[in-house]
């Protein structure tokens, strides 16, 4: 009856050099190929500390007046604006203005690089079932593996830095982003298309005339997803060398500091919202034609 | 007629012509041929048998019209020419081309410009306003801004929207909503126009107005128009022909008197009964030989008239019976008010 308390598996040794085998393939795929793949990756590394380094050096009541503006255009709305700039002067206040730059830097390029990234493979999901069938599982298990675990490839291939980082990153947050660029698109009325093909439109200007603006305010429900799984991962990208509020939060943990990972914790909190905020706003701002139903 | 080289380029024929909606549906084409209805392909097979066997001849400037009860086929059809919807089997010949076989280059290049499309549904783009939709077809072709625009404003000022050019169209009524859809289809300027109960969301006094429109273009440029349409005032009124379809057949098709006057079984009869005949029928179709020894009565009108106008006229004149003559003013036949009044009211009055 052994075999009914004790669940059947693989022999022992056979389960050992199964793991070891694959390892050490990946390990030798490393080696071989590991800087050709670094160097591939090095646009990157640049992109990210020219970003960094503009949000770090710019001093600071400019970086503030900069994204009060921008959430002025987003949003017109003073109260979104007002809270933003409150929401950041108490993070510097609090002395963690340098992190948070880190943290905005990198979260801004992993977004850009989500949506360059996403939005061709939502779009090109959505013209294909066989493709959407294909994605949709590759996605789910993007989602749903624990992203500790994907961590560890990263790191034998690129090691510890800003870019197996921003990688690591960039798998999280990106589903979203195609998710809804593909089901953006495939919402669009079937008639308003057939009205587009009917006066010969070519499929680049269906794409550009009809269903690319007609997606926009669900594409942008995707960039705002995204943007929050990011801010997600950074703190758990912080144990590969990410910079920014991960890193203290880390070290509150190792050595038991709770008001320093409590200070952090909410300064994510707090630029998670000002992002939010203005992310959602601009795309509600996008769809006002659809608002008014006339009576 | 001053044209007719350049009308016929813009005839359209179908030949031979079977829609059934559903998987492998060309495998099902033969047994429809045979004989099975779309009743028992629904039931037996699960595929709806959208048209079959359809030919039709609309002779190019000329306008077409399509009637029939909901579900009976009318946009299926009308979808065909523009090639929204393929075809089970059969031809779609416009002048010389089958749209049927052009690649899709040659279908864009069709639609851009020979075609152009009013929908049932309005069809407009919501993120854009009034000008930006009506300018739409031109866009697509590459006309440069400044044409599309004044093209476009004359035409969204000839349906009456004039002041409504920033509009969104959740911001219009449904009427205004498928005016934007005409001027749109008329900005284009396609030889061909297919409009899919273009008028169905007017109200009577614009309706007439547009059917003017129609008309008036009709008298300028011919076009091809075919026109879907349940009212049958409204086929009478602007169809050069007329077309009736029933679960996907044509059951009659030609002159709108024809019709009226030889309705070719119950259904149509049903459908024509409410027409005001006195508009559609012609002295010609009801008029009585010429009486030898009597003098001819003094009012004349021509064949084409129609019993509404030969009324007027006897009524204005103080007369009760009135000559027919030929263009060449020969007296053809005659007319009393009697046989008149009963053309007009009674359906037997025709034979
Ligand atoms: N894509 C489709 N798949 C299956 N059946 C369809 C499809 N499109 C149309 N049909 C069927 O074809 C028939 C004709 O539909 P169609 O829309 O042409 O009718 P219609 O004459 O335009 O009616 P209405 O006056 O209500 O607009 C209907 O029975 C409809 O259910
Ligand atoms: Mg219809």
């Amino acid at each position: 009856m052994d075999w009914l308390t004790r669940f059947p598996h693989m022999d022992d040794d056979t389960l050992r050099v199964l793991k070891k085998s694959i390892d050490e393939g990946f390990r030798g795929f490393t080696r071989a190929y590991g800087d050709s793949i670094e160097g591939f990756f090095q646009p990157l590394q640049y992109f990210l500390i020219q970003s960094e380094r503009f949000m770090t050096n710019t001093p600071w009541p400019i970086i503030l007046l900069l994204i009060a503006a921008i959430a002025w255009f987003a949003t017109r709305s003073w109260r979104i604006v007002i809270s933003s700039v409150v929401t950041l002067l108490v993070i510097g206040y609090f002395d963690m203005w340098d992190d948070t730059m880190k943290t905005i830097s990198m979260i801004l390029v992993c977004t850009i690089l989500s949506i360059v990234l996403g939005i061709p493979i939502g779009i090109a999901m959505s013209r294909s079932d066989r493709l959407q069938s294909w994605i949709n599982p590759i996605l789910d298990i993007m989602q749903t593996m624990p992203s500790f675990v994907y961590l560890i490839p990263v790191v034998m291939l690129l090691g510890i830095g800003k870019v197996p980082g921003l990688i690591a990153v960039v798998i999280y947050a990106i589903p979203p982003m195609i998710r809804l660029t593909n089901l953006g698109i495939r919402q669009v009325d079937r008639d308003v298309l057939e009205a587009a093909d009917a006066f010969g439109s070519s499929s680049w200007q269906k794409l550009k005339n009809v269903q690319m603006p007609l997606a926009l305010p669900t594409i942008m429900a995707g960039i705002n997803q995204t943007i929050m799984m990011a801010l997600a991962m950074v703190v758990i990208a912080s144990m590969i060398g990410v910079q920014g509020l991960g890193q203290p939060v880390l070290k509150a943990i190792a050595n038991q500091y709770f008001t320093l990972g409590v200070f952090n914790g909410l300064a994510i909190v707090g630029i998670a919202i000002v992002f939010d905020r203005i992310s959602q706003a601009y795309g509600k701002r996008l769809q006002r034609h659809l608002e008014v139903i006339h009576g | 007629m001053a044209e007719p080289q350049k009308n016929a380029e813009n005839g359209i024929h179908i030949r031979n012509l079977y829609k059934i909606f559903g998987h492998g549906a060309a495998g099902y084409v033969d047994m429809v041929k045979k004989g099975m209805t779309k009743a028992e392909l629904n039931e037996k097979h699960g595929h709806v048998l959208g048209l079959k066997d359809i030919n039709i001849d609309m002779p190019g400037g000329d306008i077409f019209v399509i009637m029939g009860l909901s579900g009976s086929g009318k946009s299926t059809l009308i979808r065909h020419i523009n090639r929204l919807i393929d075809p089970t089997a059969g031809e779609v010949l416009v002048g010389d081309a089958d749209v049927v076989k052009m690649n899709p280059r040659e279908l864009r290049d069709f639609r851009r410009h020979k075609t152009a499309m009013v929908f049932q549904k309005f069809a407009l783009l919501p993120h854009r306003n009034v000008l930006e939709n009506t300018v739409y077809g031109l866009e697509v072709q590459g006309v440069p801004r400044a044409r599309q625009v004044e093209s476009a404003m004359r035409w969204i000022e000839r349906v009456g929207l004039k002041g409504f050019e920033q509009k969104y169209p959740n911001q219009l009524s449904g009427g205004m909503q498928q005016r934007v859809g005409l001027a749109r289809a008329l900005t284009n300027d396609a030889p061909i126009l297919l409009m899919d109960e273009a008028f169905s969301a007017l109200d009577p006094l614009i309706r007439m107005d547009m059917q003017s429109v129609l008309l008036d273009l009709q008298k300028e440029i011919k076009k091809t128009i075919v026109f879907i349409t349940h009212d049958l005032d409204e086929a009478l009124r602007l169809g050069d022909r007329v077309a009736i379809l029933r679960d996907g057949e044509v059951i009659q098709q030609g002159t709108a008197q024809d019709i009226v006057l030889n309705p070719a079984d119950g259904y149509i009869a049903n459908f024509v009964k409410e027409v005001n005949r006195g508009r559609v029928i012609r002295l010609d179709a009801v008029m009585a030989p010429i009486n030898a020894g009597a003098q001819p009565a003094s009012v004349r009108a021509h064949a084409d008239t129609t019993l509404d106008e030969a009324a007027t006229m006897l009524t204005k004149a103080g007369q009760t019976e009135l000559s027919v003559v030929n263009g060449n003013g020969e007296q053809i036949g005659r007319l009393d008010l009697q046989r008149i009044i009963s053309a007009m009211v009674t359906p037997a009055a025709g034979n």
